[in-house]
């Protein structure tokens, strides 16, 4: 058992930076510097906290870190922090999310402000991943949402202040039913035993015995909010123009990372708390991930920007996830915690890139583009390796986990598993589709001219490289981070599932 | 016949005493003294008024400590822990009031003490609504409170929509005090008495065969009540008034009103009707649902910032109804914290609002507003913080106001209600959000900073700071509001 202290730096560092970015914005560029390195400092102070976690936590007890301090008393208000092998990894995404967002995606317009934003959406970011008490975590949920709105709103294309508005207004009525559904429980839990103060907490309320039809009421108004902000189909249809809208390091955020903490949540908490709703709901959720694979995939191939490309090609992938997380299968359900780390990964790089063309050419559609790989190599070279590991290529990070999901589902749910194999298909089908219009051919006017990527920017596309290859070719340190924690979850809502 | 004069108990009427007192010592003031009164001397009564009613609320929580809850002058007024947070409340709300009023007032050249004359005797008004303890002390209450009103809406003679508003709210208002009194006497003439202990004591041990006159009197009584507090369908004058009244008593309106009406629709419905429950909490029901969602809704098309400001305070009020509706200890205590927080919030709203206003106060389009954060940070990143408290986000107390009437509704078994109410948040949030985006958008009226004066300076930084504190640490007023009703007594 480590000191919480870690994890409450974790916490601080962002915050601390963000502040000391608003206090400098005197001085041109230093507000930058300062959130450069408070960024680099929490990637660290993340990558510590991984390493640290391997060697001390018991195969009985994977909450390591934990603190518990109640601040409120009769509301049930609390500071709840811990971290298991689930949680490790988007701890470590996160810092690594804002570090190659602010390197790769810089906005000199008004740039305290941004950066301000940019350290608190991560601050709040890393506490709801953080969060073992359920009102903590929507607290923290609930506050991604406003350094959200206001770099959207603020920072992105034309459409921004629409985009804006859809996006905070989505997830803020999804949350709406989170909430209603987290007082439900407490104070279904506060009822159960007489005399009991009100709490949030997830080891407690995990504990709540339930009927099945209250479980399903449950389930659902949690997965909606979970839906939306994932997005799974048909709760998407705030991303494509948010994705699009948002400035580059907005839209690396929130598919990168905050999308996360939806198929997080819905792991976490949608299916950790109310295993008695599964029976019945895995098929719905597990259906909607099906549906989402392929729509996206279908969209991905038709969509006009390169952003709504993203969106929708994520949307598949977001699809993957929630197959994985509701497989009810170990082994898949590893391989969906694992693809939401990939798959932020992917997404950094692939967002990095139409930000390098977006700051060039000033446009993102596609049409626009022509045998890009003629004038710009090393841009073209980067991008192919990116999209193969998001079509899944043996031997980068995609192919693992989606194997993993996909050998998983088939073992509990085989033909989801079935019709889910054609959206790798479909992915290779789009990917390239779409690497063919932009880089294939003869590059004429604009085209011709664009500059290859600087050194700079290929040193920013460095990590997301290695990680791609490290993880495809070496993933077992982080699986063996992954494992017990999901072992334990699958347990506890799935006794058949552990050893599918 | 000899009368009777009932015994006493100073401390507990002291508040309404020194208001009133203050507002008095005014009037003579003006007559007597040669020329005009000084305008810092008017306002330095007002607020040392407040703030002796305040120290004299801290000696009332120690004696209902020491003694309990008691009640004086024939059962007819309380002194609990309750109506001592409220009276707290609603002093506070005065002192900042005043704060805006006197510049405002040197904006507007305004000169004479009349403003804060009657904003004390209303305020004394409000002060004996929490307090009262009968039906007809609560009428006398609301009177006082509305017709102080009444003029000081009418108070700006140069706009013909200040009159207009004020003659809108004085018929309305007459009405809705008509058919309070009426519900007093047909509750009077179901149980026998106007006091609510009384009737409270003859519900709990009779069964009324037949119901029907206590629950016309009731529902006429809910009615006077909806008014006051702007629940839809009773709503229709909130906008009007809002908009035509100066500023600064807009601000008065949303703070005192609401704390004082709401203390005594608790004492009526839960002290007094608390039997009756069931057939009360129906009607609660549509009336909640109803207030949230029109308010929400009818907010999103307005474009002038003091009707949306309007329409967001029906919508602030149902959800203010939804902890009554639980009808119990965690309900009241969450209705007592969500006015104790809206107050300082909405009176910091309307200051701002005061100031972008200008001279002549009628520049409330949304427009005004258009870059006002980039032209002045402090003030545009205030409003923010006002206004995403105000759409209850996480870390100010708009969150853990709605947070606390949430959990009593659903904790009463009410989860529906609640979904609806934050629907009908998620709603409000969309012009919450519109006002915050023009704050800092590019395209502003350029070279058009307002000037802040320091006393409405340091009531915008008391708003903003109280929001925060608490909505990051809610612990302190969490206890005192449960605190004031674990003591709560009929």
């Amino acid at each position: 058992m480590h000191s919480s202290l870690w994890l409450t730096l974790l916490l601080v560092v962002p915050l601390a930076g963000a502040i000391g970015a608003a206090l400098t914005r005197k001085v041109e560029g230093r507000a930058y510097v300062v959130a450069i390195g408070a960024s680099a400092v929490e990637l660290v102070l993340s990558l510590v906290v991984a390493f640290l976690y391997n060697d001390h936590v018991a195969r009985a007890q994977t909450f390591d870190f934990a603190t518990r301090h109640v601040l409120a008393a009769p509301f049930g208000v609390a500071y709840d922090v811990a971290i298991d092998g689930i949680s490790l990894l988007m701890v470590v995404l996160t810092a690594l999310t804002v570090l190659l967002a602010l390197l790769g995606a810089r906005d000199r317009r008004q740039e305290p402000a941004f950066v301000a934003w940019m350290l608190l959406l991560t601050c709040f970011t890393m506490g709801s991943f953080l969060s073992r008490d359920l009102l903590e975590f929507f607290i923290f949920f609930e506050l991604t949402l406003i350094p959200c709105y206001f770099i959207i709103s603020q920072w992105g294309a034309k459409e921004r202040a629409k985009a804006a508005l859809k996006f905070f207004i989505y997830t803020f009525t999804g949350s709406a039913f989170l909430l209603i559904g987290i007082l439900y429980l407490a104070f279904a839990h506060q009822h159960q035993i007489p005399g009991s103060a009100l709490t949030f907490s997830y080891s407690a309320l995990s504990a709540t015995a339930m009927s099945h039809g209250t479980a399903v009421w449950l389930f659902i108004a949690f997965a909606i909010a979970f839906a939306v902000k994932a997005p799974i189909w048909p709760f998407h249809t705030w991303s494509p123009i948010t994705y699009a809208e948002a400035p580059t390091a907005g839209s690396i955020e929130m598919s990168a990372l905050l999308a996360k903490l939806g198929t997080y949540g819905l792991l976490r908490f949608a299916v950790g708390l109310f295993p008695l709703a599964l029976v019945s709901m895995r098929p719905v959720v597990l259906t909607l991930a099906v549906i989402g694979i392929l729509y996206g995939s279908m969209l991905a191939c038709t969509t006009p920007d390169l952003k709504r490309f993203v969106a929708y090609s994520s949307l598949a992938q977001m699809g993957f996830i929630t197959l994985g997380v509701m497989s009810g299968s170990t082994i898949a359900t590893v391989g969906a915690v694992l693809l939401m780390f990939n798959h932020g990964v992917i997404t950094i790089g692939f967002f990095l890139i139409i930000g390098f063309i977006e700051k060039r050419r000033g446009s993102i559609l596609i049409r626009d583009f022509k045998g890009l790989q003629g004038p710009a190599p090393i841009m073209a070279a980067l991008f192919t390796v990116v999209m193969l590991a998001s079509i899944g290529l043996p031997g980068l990070s995609g192919f693992v986990s989606e194997y993993l999901i996909l050998i998983g589902t088939f073992a509990t749910h085989s033909w989801w598993a079935v019709v889910a194999t054609f959206g790798v298909v479909a992915a290779a089908l789009y990917l390239l589709w779409a690497y063919q219009r932009v880089f294939h051919g003869r590059a004429e006017g604009a085209n011709a001219e664009i500059a290859d990527t600087t050194t700079h920017e290929q040193w920013v596309l460095v990590p997301v490289i290695v990680l791609i290859v490290a993880l495809g070719v070496f993933p077992k340190p982080v699986l063996d981070r992954i494992t017990p924690s999901v072992q334990q979850l699958i347990h506890h809502v799935a006794p058949n599932g552990v050893n599918k | 016949m000899k009368l009777v004069i009932p015994s006493i108990h100073y401390l507990a009427i002291l508040p309404v005493l020194i208001f009133f007192g203050a507002a008095l010592a005014l009037v003579l003031a003006s007559a007597l003294a040669r020329g005009k009164v000084p305008l810092v001397v008017a306002t330095s009564t007002v607020i040392a008024a407040a703030a002796a009613s305040i120290v004299v609320n801290y000696f009332q929580w120690r004696c209902v400590a020491k003694a309990g809850a008691s009640v004086t002058i024939a059962h007819a007024i309380v002194l609990d822990d309750f109506s001592v947070v409220a009276s707290g409340v609603i002093a506070l709300s005065v002192i900042m009031t005043a704060l805006v009023a006197h510049d405002w007032a040197i904006r507007e050249r305004v000169s004479g003490v009349e403003f804060h004359i009657l904003a004390l005797a209303s305020s004394s008004g409000a002060l004996l609504m929490t307090q009262a303890n009968d039906l007809i002390v609560i009428f006398l209450g609301l009177e006082i409170l509305s017709i102080g009103l009444y003029v000081l809406v009418a108070f700006d003679r140069h706009r013909s929509k200040s009159s207009e508003a004020a003659l809108k709210y004085f018929l309305l208002g007459g009405f809705a005090s008509a058919i309070f009194i009426y519900g007093a006497a047909l509750v009077y003439g179901a149980t026998g008495s106007t006091n609510l202990s009384t009737i409270s004591y003859f519900l709990g041990s009779n069964v009324l065969l037949h119901p029907g006159l206590l629950y016309a009197g009731g529902a006429l009584l809910l009615v006077g009540f909806a008014f006051k507090i702007a629940a839809v369908p009773f709503h229709l004058w909130s906008p009007d008034v809002y908009e035509g009244a100066p500023t600064p008593v807009t601000g008065l309106m949303a703070s005192i009103v609401k704390v004082g009406a709401f203390a005594a629709l608790i004492r009526v419905l839960i002290s007094a009707l608390g039997t009756q429950l069931d057939t009360w909490r129906p009607i609660l029901w549509i009336l909640i649902v109803l207030t949230t969602l029109v308010g929400a809704s009818l907010a999103v098309v307005q474009r002038n910032v003091k009707r949306m400001l309007a329409y967001s305070s029906i919508n602030h009020a149902g959800f203010i109804l939804l902890g009554v509706w639980a009808g119990t200890i965690r309900g009241t205590a969450a209705t007592l914290f969500y006015v104790i927080t809206y107050a300082p919030i909405v009176v910091a709203t309307f200051a701002i609002v005061t100031l972008i206003g200008g001279v002549g106060d009628d520049q409330h389009s949304i427009e005004r507003y258009q870059g006002l954060a980039r032209r002045q940070p402090w003030l545009g990143a205030a409003l923010a913080v006002l206004l995403l408290s105000q759409l209850g986000a996480p870390l100010t107390t708009g969150f853990y106001a709605k947070f606390a009437v949430l959990a009593s509704v659903v904790d009463a078994g009410g989860g529906a209600l609640a979904l609806i109410a934050l629907i009908s948040a998620a709603i409000a949030a969309f012009f919450y959000l519109r006002w915050a985006m023009a704050l800092y958008s590019d395209d502003g009226p350029e070279g058009t900073r307002v000037v802040v004066p320091r006393s409405t300076a340091v009531v915008i930084a008391f708003g903003v700071l109280v929001t925060l504190v608490f909505g990051i640490w809610p612990g302190p007023l969490v206890t005192l509001a449960q605190h004031a009703t674990v003591l709560f007594t009929p």
